[in-house]
């Protein structure tokens, strides 16, 4: 069952065409992976489909519905959170705040509050603390527990591990597996070891093309197209 | 030094600087009497500038608008309070402080309600369609700030108008040698109150969640599920409100007001707007206050200088911290 589609998207950000031709189907359920070099398109992929740059009509499908011309607000609505590659953690806020914003009604569901302290129990103990206070690895964990505090139907997250200590990295891919037991993730990435280890299904985008999708089995099976597609830098 | 800066900042940071300020200034003016007169003159100043400030700065940490015309509802809320008052001249000049309150309220009520319509006019007619396009906002709402002084004349003609104080809040208390003006001590007060208020609906409500989340990071916002654009009419009426509210007061506080007004006060704001930083309510105050304090201190100890220093206080404070002294965004 088919969640989200695009189907040839193009998106031009001001008078530059930056994605071409981006074809992908995420099924429902588990983490989808998508790869690419620096500057390929992943993070205009992910705000084309949050409604943050416009892509071509009809090209975003979810769930059957056509995404594409709708306000953000309303797609985030739909169920989708977007985790962005700079974390959008509200510095001024605290950790606290950040997350009550996420809520809808202003109020939590304390069976899903204790669900996130057990996911990252870091951010429980920096509760009332001013989010620009937390390092690195753990305003990322406020993001990721952000766009999860109440139920979604697909979070979409732009490289969660850049920047982060290998022992942090391993918690966050811990927790995106307890996470994907509910949700489905379409998890941008550059760090192939943190991709391969979650994702069930994949794509490759090169220069604002889809140049290559399938199963993660297969791609990690055949290293002559990992060299071909994520060159050295992988 | 790393220790002497680390005691300021656990002191109270760059709020102090309104009081190093004024403790220079006490030095400067030798007489204790005076410096009293000149302080509370400053920060009932400071206090009507804030108001007429706060929502400039929230406007522009919210959506990146900056809005030329803003002080075109202090000017209007000015002339439109001394109209109300000079038509209700019996009550202000009646012995009861009941009907010299009624008075009062009737022509802040009616500047109040002039500044929420005329934003909410301004914000979808003017502003709307120049949203992310500075240079457009800037011609146009210069444009607008123009016509505004335009229809004041107009309206109110070109003589300067007097704006007549109810009774209750005439005359001085006498303190020793210290006199102290009651409209000053009013002015403080509300200016104080409506600080509070404003405080406290952007510290614990969920709307003001919202808007300090807003000036960080609008697009976030909007990718957690809320409209901004709604909120942002909110906060520009709410903002218009209190410019119209710090210009009745100020009519009060000058007692002789020209349609020149608007653009006078126009420079003043965005100076207080930048030195406070924008988009911060707390800044915006500081700025304030210390742009009210220094332009009474200044007019005391050097008149010829006192419409530079709003100046130099701006390009020191710019020098010294590029964003402001308090900005919003961390
Ligand atoms: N705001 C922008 N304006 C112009 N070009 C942009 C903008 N954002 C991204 N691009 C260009 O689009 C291409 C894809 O960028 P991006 O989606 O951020 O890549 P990735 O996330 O894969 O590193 C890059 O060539 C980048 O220079
Ligand atoms: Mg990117």
């Amino acid at each position: 069952m088919t969640l989200l589609s695009l189907q040839n998207m193009k998106t031009n950000i001001g008078q530059y065409a930056v994605l071409h031709d981006v074809s992908i189907e995420v099924p429902e359920g588990g983490v989808f992976v998508l790869l690419g070099r620096n500057g390929a398109g992943k993070t205009t992929t992910l705000r084309s489909i949050m409604g943050l740059w416009q892509p071509s009509p009809g090209s975003v499908t979810f769930r059957g519905r056509d995404l594409t011309g709708l306000h953000t607000v309303d797609i985030a609505r739909l169920g989708i959170a977007f985790v962005p590659e700079n974390m959008g953690i509200f510095g001024g806020l605290t950790v606290e705040e950040n997350m009550i914003l996420a809520t809808a009604k202003g109020t939590f569901d304390p069976k899903r509050l204790t669900y996130i302290y057990d996911l990252f129990p870091a951010l429980q103990k920096f509760w009332d603390k001013p989010a620009w206070s937390l390092s690195g690895g753990q305003k990322q964990m406020l993001a990721v527990a952000r766009a999860i505090i109440e139920p979604r139907e697909l979070i979409l997250i732009d490289e969660p591990t850049k920047g982060l200590a290998p022992a942090i990295i391993d918690n966050m891919a811990a927790a995106f597996r307890e996470i994907a037991q509910s949700t489905t993730i379409l998890l941008v990435e550059q760090n192939f070891e943190f991709a391969r280890s979650l994702g069930q299904n994949m794509a490759v985008i090169d220069d604002g093309r889809i140049a290559h999708a399938g199963t993660m089995q297969d791609f990690v099976a055949n290293s002559a197209l990992q060299d071909q597609l994520l060159g050295l830098s992988v | 030094m790393t220790q002497i800066s680390a005691t300021l900042s656990r002191l109270g940071g760059v709020y102090l600087l309104p009081v190093a300020v004024s403790v220079i200034a006490f030095i400067l003016i030798g007489a204790p009497s005076s410096w009293v007169t000149l302080t509370v003159a400053g920060l009932a100043m400071g206090m009507m500038i804030f108001l007429m400030a706060s929502g400039l700065s929230l406007v522009f940490g919210l959506m990146d608008v900056l809005n030329f015309g803003h002080s075109a509802f202090v000017s209007f809320g000015a002339f439109i309070a001394a109209s109300v008052l000079a038509w209700l001249g019996g009550w202000l000049g009646a012995d009861s402080i009941a009907l010299n309150m009624l008075a009062l309220m009737a022509a802040f009520t009616a500047a109040i309600l002039f500044g929420l319509a005329a934003g909410w006019f301004f914000e979808t007619v003017v502003i709307r369609p120049v949203y992310a396009d500075h240079l457009r906002q800037i011609l146009i709402t210069m444009g607008a700030l123009i016509v505004a002084e335009q229809a004041i004349l107009a309206i109110w003609g070109g003589s300067p108008l007097s704006v007549p104080r109810p009774n209750f809040l005439q005359g001085s208390w006498l303190i020793g040698d210290v006199t102290i003006e009651i409209y000053r001590a009013f002015a403080f007060l509300l200016g104080l109150a409506v600080y509070i208020a404003l405080y406290a609906v952007l510290n614990r409500t969920r709307i003001g969640l919202l808007i300090r989340a807003g000036v960080e990071n609008r697009e976030m916002v909007e990718a957690l599920g809320f409209r901004i654009d709604r909120l942002f009419i909110g906060v520009f009426m709410a903002g218009s409100a209190l410019a119209s509210l710090g210009g009745a007061m100020w009519a009060g506080y000058e007692t002789l007001i020209t349609p020149a007004l608007g653009a006078e006060m126009m420079i003043v704001v965005f100076i207080v707007v930048i030195i406070g930083g924008l988009g911060s309510i707390q800044g915006t105050l500081l700025g304030a206050i210390l742009v009210g304090l220094m332009a009474n201190y200044i007019g005391f100890l050097a008149p010829k200088l006192a419409l530079a220093s709003n100046m130099i206080l701006m390009m020191a404070v710019l020098l010294w911290r590029p964003n402001g002294l308090r900005p919003a965004v961390k």
